[in-house]
């Protein structure tokens, strides 16, 4: 099955992040496609570059940036929320893109599940 | 096949199924952010042909309450853009009845045309759904 996830929330500050991370790694264990993950309204923030977080800690970022390099998963933040929190191509982590809103509703037309990660 | 060319296809690709998408607004108007951003997805979906609808609920059914006045807060009153759905050939507006009644809200105290459903109504709306996005 090919499946597009759409991320709501912030990293760290909320558990959508982490919840759709191991979706991914779930549905690519299975077998799956994950074709497109859509980071929008605070869920821009999981494609800073600048992400630090204590040495114990996931790395929320990097493990997107590595799941796109490992399974040619398209990492796409929206331009607008992105501009708005100060989100641009400057800070962007490896394999994340900015664009359109459009790709979210593509990734809905295209795939065949849309799953919405966030409050 | 040049990248645009390609690009060319797939978005004719896209464009030639037609999906059913169901916009879910569950949060008040002000507060977040949620219902703004929210309907700058639903203003892009018009444009690619989708039968699209939209569902109020919880506090959601705020966001299409008359009269806002947002001064005070100092944010955008974004509530005519609810108006002009209907020129994106957005009709289907849903409002869950349990909803405005638990908020003491009416029908008539909305901004836009609605169809008032029941809960029960709004889950088979939602089962017959390709495509839920809920804000």
């Amino acid at each position: 099955m090919k499946f597009s996830l759409l991320i709501n929330e912030g990293p760290y500050n909320h558990q959508a992040a982490d919840s759709a991370y191991q979706f991914a790694r779930a549905a690519l264990a299975k077998g799956h496609e994950v074709k497109r993950i859509f980071f929008y309204h605070d869920g821009v923030h999981n494609a800073t570059r600048l992400t630090e977080p204590p040495q114990d800690d996931r790395h929320i970022v990097n493990r997107w940036s590595k799941l796109a390099a490992d399974h040619g998963v398209d990492l796409v933040v929206c331009v607008a929320a992105g501009l708005r929190r100060g989100l641009v191509e400057d800070n962007l982590a490896p394999g994340f893109r900015i664009s359109g809103l459009g790709q979210l509703v593509e990734a809905g037309i295209e795939s065949d599940r849309l799953v919405v990660f966030g409050d | 096949m040049t990248d645009v060319a390609e690009a060319a296809v797939l978005e004719r690709e896209a464009q030639s199924v037609v999906k059913k998408f169901m916009f879910v607004n569950r949060k008040a108007p002000h507060g977040t952010i949620y219902a703004l951003e929210g309907l700058e997805v639903v203003l892009i979906s018009a444009a690619f042909d989708q039968d699209v609808s939209l569902a109020f609920l919880d506090d959601g059914v705020y966001q299409l309450v008359k009269g806002q006045q947002t001064k005070g807060l100092e944010v955008k009153n974004f509530s005519p853009t609810y108006r002009a759905l209907e020129g994106y050939d957005i009709e289907k507006l849903y409002v869950e009845r349990e909803s405005l009644e638990a908020r003491g809200l009416r029908e008539d105290q909305l901004i836009v045309p609605v169809q008032v459903v029941s809960a029960r109504e709004m889950a088979r709306l939602m089962e017959e759904q390709d495509v839920l996005i809920g804000f």
